[in-house]
Protein backbone atom coordinates (compact mmCIF):
# COMPACT_ATOMS: atom_id res chain seq x y z
CA UNK A 1 0.00 0.00 0.00
CA UNK A 2 0.73 3.68 -0.88
CA UNK A 3 -0.11 6.49 0.67
CA UNK A 4 0.34 10.19 -1.13
CA UNK A 5 2.62 10.87 1.59
CA UNK A 6 5.04 7.88 0.66
CA UNK A 7 5.03 9.11 -2.91
CA UNK A 8 7.65 12.02 -2.78
CA UNK A 9 10.16 9.36 -1.67
CA UNK A 10 9.98 6.65 -4.02
CA UNK A 11 12.60 6.10 -6.74
CA UNK A 12 11.24 8.20 -9.16
CA UNK A 13 11.60 11.25 -6.70
CA UNK A 14 15.34 11.17 -6.90
CA UNK A 15 17.85 10.74 -3.87
CA UNK A 16 16.38 12.05 -0.28
CA UNK A 17 20.27 12.36 0.55
CA UNK A 18 22.15 14.56 -2.63
CA UNK A 19 24.20 11.33 -3.21
CA UNK A 20 28.25 13.07 -3.11
CA UNK A 21 26.82 14.25 0.90
CA UNK A 22 27.86 10.64 1.51
CA UNK A 23 31.48 11.34 0.31
CA UNK A 24 32.03 14.47 1.88
CA UNK A 25 31.53 16.24 -1.62
CA UNK A 26 34.34 13.94 -3.20
CA UNK A 27 33.83 13.30 -6.77
CA UNK A 28 37.40 11.76 -7.83
CA UNK A 29 38.24 8.86 -5.72
CA UNK A 30 41.92 8.15 -4.90
CA UNK A 31 44.31 5.70 -6.17
CA UNK A 32 45.10 4.25 -9.34
CA UNK A 33 41.49 3.76 -11.70
CA UNK A 34 39.31 0.73 -11.60
CA UNK A 35 37.37 -0.81 -14.09
CA UNK A 36 33.01 -1.05 -14.04
CA UNK A 37 33.79 -5.04 -14.17
CA UNK A 38 36.90 -4.87 -11.86
CA UNK A 39 36.10 -7.98 -9.76
CA UNK A 40 36.07 -6.53 -5.71
CA UNK A 41 36.80 -8.72 -2.72
CA UNK A 42 37.16 -8.71 1.03
CA UNK A 43 40.74 -8.83 2.48
CA UNK A 44 41.00 -10.56 5.34
CA UNK A 45 42.37 -7.39 7.55
CA UNK A 46 40.03 -6.50 10.54
CA UNK A 47 38.00 -3.50 10.16
CA UNK A 48 40.33 -0.62 12.28
CA UNK A 49 37.76 1.54 13.86
CA UNK A 50 33.86 0.71 12.53
CA UNK A 51 33.34 4.57 13.57
CA UNK A 52 35.50 5.68 11.25
CA UNK A 53 33.23 4.12 8.29
CA UNK A 54 30.18 5.39 7.49
CA UNK A 55 26.75 2.54 6.51
CA UNK A 56 27.05 2.59 2.92
CA UNK A 57 31.09 1.62 3.12
CA UNK A 58 29.75 -1.20 6.03
CA UNK A 59 27.13 -1.98 3.39
CA UNK A 60 29.84 -2.41 0.92
CA UNK A 61 31.79 -4.85 2.78
CA UNK A 62 29.09 -6.61 3.60
CA UNK A 63 28.96 -7.42 -0.39
CA UNK A 64 32.11 -7.91 -1.19
CA UNK A 65 32.36 -10.87 1.05
CA UNK A 66 32.03 -13.02 -2.40
CA UNK A 67 33.82 -11.53 -5.05
CA UNK A 68 31.37 -9.36 -7.01
CA UNK A 69 31.95 -6.34 -9.34
CA UNK A 70 31.83 -2.65 -9.04
CA UNK A 71 28.52 -2.36 -11.01
CA UNK A 72 26.71 -5.17 -9.02
CA UNK A 73 27.44 -3.32 -5.58
CA UNK A 74 26.43 -0.33 -7.36
CA UNK A 75 23.23 -2.27 -8.37
CA UNK A 76 22.82 -3.62 -4.88
CA UNK A 77 23.48 -0.95 -2.57
CA UNK A 78 21.05 1.47 -4.97
CA UNK A 79 23.63 4.25 -5.06
CA UNK A 80 25.25 6.03 -8.28
CA UNK A 81 28.12 4.34 -9.04
CA UNK A 82 30.26 7.19 -8.86
CA UNK A 83 29.58 7.60 -5.23
CA UNK A 84 30.18 3.36 -5.39
CA UNK A 85 33.96 3.97 -6.37
CA UNK A 86 35.01 6.41 -3.91
CA UNK A 87 33.75 4.11 -1.12
CA UNK A 88 35.22 1.56 -2.31
CA UNK A 89 38.59 3.38 -3.14
CA UNK A 90 38.00 4.55 0.82
CA UNK A 91 37.89 0.72 1.53
CA UNK A 92 40.77 0.02 -0.47
CA UNK A 93 43.10 2.82 0.93
CA UNK A 94 42.11 1.14 4.10
CA UNK A 95 43.19 -2.36 2.99
CA UNK A 96 39.93 -3.93 3.30
CA UNK A 97 39.08 -4.88 0.09
CA UNK A 98 41.20 -5.82 -3.06
CA UNK A 99 39.98 -4.31 -6.73
CA UNK A 100 41.79 -6.59 -9.21
CA UNK A 101 40.92 -6.05 -13.42
CA UNK A 102 38.40 -8.16 -15.02
CA UNK A 103 40.11 -10.40 -17.14
CA UNK A 104 43.88 -11.41 -17.41
CA UNK A 105 44.03 -8.95 -20.78
CA UNK A 106 46.54 -8.67 -23.19
CA UNK A 107 46.56 -5.27 -24.50
CA UNK A 108 43.27 -4.57 -23.22
CA UNK A 109 41.89 -7.50 -25.72
CA UNK A 110 39.89 -10.53 -23.72
CA UNK A 111 42.11 -13.53 -24.50
CA UNK A 112 41.22 -16.67 -26.94
CA UNK A 113 40.94 -19.20 -24.14
CA UNK A 114 38.52 -17.13 -22.35
CA UNK A 115 36.67 -16.46 -25.87
CA UNK A 116 36.22 -20.06 -26.51
CA UNK A 117 34.59 -20.76 -22.94
CA UNK A 118 32.37 -17.24 -23.23
CA UNK A 119 31.50 -19.41 -26.37
CA UNK A 120 30.66 -22.27 -25.20
CA UNK A 121 29.13 -20.88 -21.91
CA UNK A 122 26.43 -18.85 -24.56
CA UNK A 123 25.89 -22.50 -26.41
CA UNK A 124 24.68 -24.02 -23.30
CA UNK A 125 22.34 -21.93 -22.29
CA UNK B 1 29.29 -19.51 0.74
CA UNK B 2 32.16 -21.74 -1.26
CA UNK B 3 33.25 -18.34 -2.28
CA UNK B 4 36.27 -16.54 -0.19
CA UNK B 5 39.45 -18.50 1.03
CA UNK B 6 41.57 -20.38 -1.23
CA UNK B 7 41.28 -23.75 -1.31
CA UNK B 8 43.93 -25.92 -0.21
CA UNK B 9 46.87 -27.65 -1.52
CA UNK B 10 45.59 -26.97 -5.21
CA UNK B 11 46.16 -25.16 -7.89
CA UNK B 12 45.92 -21.34 -7.59
CA UNK B 13 42.49 -20.28 -7.50
CA UNK B 14 40.59 -19.53 -10.97
CA UNK B 15 40.03 -15.96 -11.00
CA UNK B 16 36.42 -14.38 -11.08
CA UNK B 17 36.84 -13.27 -14.82
CA UNK B 18 34.65 -10.64 -15.76
CA UNK B 19 33.01 -9.96 -19.22
CA UNK B 20 31.88 -6.89 -21.25
CA UNK B 21 29.89 -6.97 -24.22
CA UNK B 22 28.48 -3.64 -25.24
CA UNK B 23 24.51 -2.97 -27.11
CA UNK B 24 24.77 0.34 -28.96
CA UNK B 25 22.28 1.76 -31.10
CA UNK B 26 19.40 4.43 -31.42
CA UNK B 27 16.83 5.30 -28.91
CA UNK B 28 14.17 3.13 -28.57
CA UNK B 29 15.96 0.15 -31.07
CA UNK B 30 15.50 -2.55 -28.05
CA UNK B 31 18.40 -2.76 -26.55
CA UNK B 32 17.24 -2.73 -22.69
CA UNK B 33 14.29 -5.27 -24.64
CA UNK B 34 17.58 -7.57 -26.16
CA UNK B 35 19.41 -7.41 -22.74
CA UNK B 36 16.38 -8.60 -20.80
CA UNK B 37 15.52 -11.61 -22.82
CA UNK B 38 19.13 -13.20 -22.30
CA UNK B 39 20.07 -11.93 -19.33
CA UNK B 40 19.00 -11.23 -15.26
CA UNK B 41 18.34 -7.10 -15.52
CA UNK B 42 19.96 -5.21 -13.34
CA UNK B 43 19.48 -1.12 -12.15
CA UNK B 44 22.54 0.80 -12.41
CA UNK B 45 22.44 4.62 -11.62
CA UNK B 46 24.98 6.88 -12.28
CA UNK B 47 25.46 10.10 -11.46
CA UNK B 48 28.09 11.71 -13.19
CA UNK B 49 29.94 14.83 -11.97
CA UNK B 50 29.52 17.24 -14.86
CA UNK B 51 32.40 17.19 -17.31
CA UNK B 52 33.71 20.99 -18.71
CA UNK B 53 32.55 19.67 -22.31
CA UNK B 54 29.41 18.58 -21.56
CA UNK B 55 28.93 22.00 -19.26
CA UNK B 56 29.18 23.24 -22.45
CA UNK B 57 26.70 21.72 -24.33
CA UNK B 58 24.30 21.09 -21.19
CA UNK B 59 22.60 24.83 -20.59
CA UNK B 60 23.06 25.27 -16.99
CA UNK B 61 21.87 28.81 -16.73
CA UNK B 62 19.90 29.30 -13.78
CA UNK B 63 20.89 25.65 -12.56
CA UNK B 64 24.50 26.73 -11.34
CA UNK B 65 24.42 24.50 -8.63
CA UNK B 66 23.03 21.40 -11.01
CA UNK B 67 27.27 19.88 -10.93
CA UNK B 68 25.98 16.27 -11.65
CA UNK B 69 24.08 14.38 -14.02
CA UNK B 70 22.09 11.45 -13.38
CA UNK B 71 22.22 8.71 -16.24
CA UNK B 72 19.64 5.90 -15.62
CA UNK B 73 20.91 2.93 -17.18
CA UNK B 74 20.67 -1.11 -17.23
CA UNK B 75 22.93 -3.75 -17.62
CA UNK B 76 22.53 -7.79 -17.39
CA UNK B 77 24.23 -10.08 -16.13
CA UNK B 78 25.22 -13.96 -17.17
CA UNK B 79 26.46 -16.41 -15.47
CA UNK B 80 28.49 -18.95 -17.43
CA UNK B 81 30.24 -20.44 -14.90
CA UNK B 82 30.83 -19.64 -11.51
CA UNK B 83 33.81 -17.72 -12.45
CA UNK B 84 33.23 -16.19 -16.08
CA UNK B 85 30.24 -13.65 -15.70
CA UNK B 86 29.39 -11.70 -18.99
CA UNK B 87 28.17 -8.29 -18.84
CA UNK B 88 26.09 -6.63 -21.04
CA UNK B 89 25.64 -2.85 -21.23
CA UNK B 90 23.07 -1.14 -23.05
CA UNK B 91 25.15 2.23 -23.98
CA UNK B 92 23.30 5.29 -23.80
CA UNK B 93 22.93 6.55 -26.75
CA UNK B 94 22.53 10.35 -26.86
CA UNK B 95 26.45 11.89 -28.06
CA UNK B 96 26.16 13.66 -24.75
CA UNK B 97 27.26 10.46 -22.89
CA UNK B 98 30.09 9.71 -24.92
CA UNK B 99 32.18 9.84 -21.68
CA UNK B 100 30.25 6.57 -20.13
CA UNK B 101 31.04 5.11 -23.77
CA UNK B 102 34.61 5.46 -23.19
CA UNK B 103 34.50 4.19 -19.70
CA UNK B 104 32.37 1.33 -21.13
CA UNK B 105 34.60 0.45 -24.36
CA UNK B 106 37.63 -0.18 -22.02
CA UNK B 107 38.40 -4.17 -22.33
CA UNK B 108 35.05 -4.45 -23.81
CA UNK B 109 35.17 -7.70 -25.56
CA UNK B 110 33.09 -6.56 -28.22
CA UNK B 111 29.60 -4.51 -29.37
CA UNK B 112 26.81 -5.10 -30.73
CA UNK B 113 24.83 -2.31 -32.63
CA UNK B 114 21.70 -2.58 -32.72
CA UNK B 115 19.65 -1.31 -35.85
CA UNK B 116 15.92 -0.60 -36.85
CA UNK B 117 15.33 -0.68 -40.77
CA UNK B 118 13.32 2.20 -40.17
CA UNK B 119 15.96 4.29 -38.68
CA UNK B 120 18.78 3.33 -39.95
CA UNK B 121 20.62 6.41 -39.39
CA UNK B 122 20.26 6.11 -35.66
CA UNK B 123 23.09 3.49 -35.67
CA UNK B 124 25.79 5.58 -37.87
CA UNK B 125 27.41 7.76 -34.54
CA UNK B 126 27.74 4.12 -32.61
CA UNK B 127 29.12 2.49 -35.94
CA UNK B 128 31.87 5.87 -35.77
CA UNK B 129 32.96 4.98 -32.31
CA UNK B 130 33.78 1.56 -32.78
CA UNK B 131 35.14 1.69 -36.07
CA UNK B 132 37.27 4.49 -34.85
CA UNK B 133 38.76 2.77 -31.42
CA UNK B 134 39.00 -0.60 -33.46
CA UNK B 135 36.29 -2.08 -30.68
CA UNK B 136 35.34 -5.45 -33.24
CA UNK B 137 31.67 -5.52 -34.00
CA UNK B 138 28.15 -6.88 -35.69
CA UNK B 139 25.03 -5.52 -36.84
CA UNK B 140 22.05 -6.89 -35.19
CA UNK B 141 18.87 -5.80 -36.96
CA UNK B 142 16.26 -5.61 -34.54
CA UNK B 143 13.34 -7.54 -37.07
CA UNK B 144 10.05 -5.35 -35.64
CA UNK B 145 6.73 -6.33 -36.58
CA UNK B 146 5.21 -4.61 -39.90
CA UNK B 147 8.52 -3.45 -41.02
CA UNK B 148 9.77 -3.62 -44.41
CA UNK B 149 12.37 -6.79 -44.77
CA UNK B 150 15.92 -5.75 -46.41
CA UNK B 151 18.27 -8.32 -47.55
CA UNK B 152 21.90 -8.09 -45.27
CA UNK B 153 23.80 -7.19 -48.35
CA UNK B 154 21.35 -3.65 -48.95
CA UNK B 155 21.62 -2.92 -45.34
CA UNK B 156 25.49 -3.45 -46.02
CA UNK B 157 25.38 -0.55 -48.82
CA UNK B 158 23.40 1.02 -47.02
CA UNK B 159 25.55 1.10 -43.99
CA UNK B 160 28.80 1.69 -45.98
CA UNK B 161 30.16 -1.91 -44.46
CA UNK B 162 33.02 -3.63 -44.84
CA UNK B 163 32.21 -7.20 -46.63
CA UNK B 164 33.54 -9.02 -43.67
CA UNK B 165 31.62 -7.92 -41.18
CA UNK B 166 28.55 -10.03 -40.12
CA UNK B 167 24.68 -8.56 -40.47
CA UNK B 168 21.75 -10.63 -38.42
CA UNK B 169 18.28 -10.18 -38.31
CA UNK B 170 17.32 -10.67 -35.04
CA UNK B 171 13.89 -10.58 -32.69
CA UNK B 172 14.93 -8.35 -29.41
CA UNK B 173 12.67 -10.12 -27.69
CA UNK B 174 13.20 -13.79 -27.97
CA UNK B 175 16.09 -15.03 -25.93
CA UNK B 176 17.19 -17.76 -28.62
CA UNK B 177 17.04 -14.77 -31.10
CA UNK B 178 19.36 -12.54 -28.39
CA UNK B 179 21.92 -15.59 -27.40
CA UNK B 180 22.29 -16.02 -31.30
CA UNK B 181 23.28 -12.35 -31.29
CA UNK B 182 25.85 -12.97 -28.26
CA UNK B 183 27.05 -16.36 -30.08
CA UNK B 184 27.32 -14.31 -33.58
CA UNK B 185 29.66 -11.65 -31.98
CA UNK B 186 32.28 -14.09 -29.62
CA UNK B 187 32.87 -15.86 -33.33
CA UNK B 188 33.44 -12.53 -35.22
CA UNK B 189 35.68 -11.54 -32.38
CA UNK B 190 37.43 -15.16 -32.56
CA UNK B 191 37.85 -14.35 -36.39
CA UNK B 192 38.89 -10.89 -36.06
CA UNK B 193 41.96 -12.07 -33.45
CA UNK B 194 42.82 -15.14 -36.41
CA UNK B 195 43.65 -12.34 -39.17
CA UNK B 196 46.95 -11.27 -39.31
CA UNK B 197 47.49 -8.36 -37.93
CA UNK B 198 48.05 -5.89 -41.54
CA UNK B 199 45.88 -3.58 -41.98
Amino acid sequence: MRSDDERWLDAEAGPVVRPYALTQGRTRHSGEAFDLVATVTVTRARVPDPGALAPEHLSVLQLARAPTTVVDIASDVDLPLGVVRILLADLRELGLVAIRAPVPTKAQQVDRNTLREVLHGLRGL
Amino acid sequence: MAYGGYEQGGAAPRSHRAIKILLAGGFGVGKTTLVGAVSEIRPLRTEEPLTESSLATDNTVGVERKTTTTVAMDFGRITLREDLVLYLFGTPGQERFWFMWDELAVGALGAVVLADTRRLADCFPAIDYFERREIPFIIALNCFDGARRYSAEDIRIALDLDPGLPIIMCDARSRESAKEVLIALVEHVLSVADEPVSR
